[in-house]
């Protein structure tokens, strides 16, 4: 009767052991993870959809991933691209995306892309705070 | 090449961004689908009266 609570009384606090930056830095990497590692299957499982999805559709629509930086507006570019972690390695290593941008649909998949990036941000601040308690 | 329209692209936009903003900004289940649904009609709605605003200024 009684192992129920004492089930999810432990898993919370596995969840909270380990190197607090953790989350944060899983969560860059790979979006979704740092719920994934504080077994908030359901939260993680539904950003790392959104988040991928949205990178997907942008390469789909053939978005520019930035290389390198010439003024300040590719810059921010650049940025918005790297915090999607690990998926805009790949993305380089594979030389997905297209460059130069020549139609429309392509300058929206470059703000996917760049978005993307910035929702994961998002998402990898938040299990940093579900790490440290400030949010449950 | 995926080629989406203007509404379709943003009608994607807003459902990625507000499940995203739903699930961070929010503490429970409840008001993370509140949040989310209030975020999705924001986007995809001032997106629309821009539209119109602006197809009425170039008139």
């Amino acid at each position: 009767m009684g192992t129920v609570p004492n089930k999810s009384a432990a898993a919370g606090k596995a969840a909270q052991q380990g190197w607090v930056y953790l989350p944060l830095i899983a969560g860059w990497l790979v979006p979704g993870a740092g719920h994934f590692l504080l077994r908030k299957w359901g939260r993680g499982t539904l950003l790392a959809v959104s988040i991928i999805a949205m990178y997907a559709l942008g390469l789909g629509m053939q978005g520019k991933l930035y290389t390198g930086a010439q003024d300040i507006l590719e810059l921010l570019g650049l940025v918005g691209d790297l915090c999607n972690g690990l998926m805009f390695f790949v993305g380089r290593m594979m030389n997905w995306g297209a460059n130069p941008v020549q139609v429309t649909t392509a300058d929206y998949g470059t703000k996917f892309i760049e978005v993307a990036g910035l929702l994961n941000v998002i998402a990898a601040v938040d299990a940093h705070n579900l790490r440290t308690g400030r949010k449950s | 090449m995926l080629r989406p329209s203007h509404l379709t692209a943003v009608l994607l936009f807003a459902l990625f961004a507000s499940t995203v903003f739903g699930i961070t900004q929010r503490e429970t289940p409840r008001q993370m689908v509140r949040y989310g649904i209030y975020c999705f009609v924001l986007f995809a709605g001032s997106a629309i009266v821009l539209s119109w605003v602006m197809f009425l200024i170039a008139r």
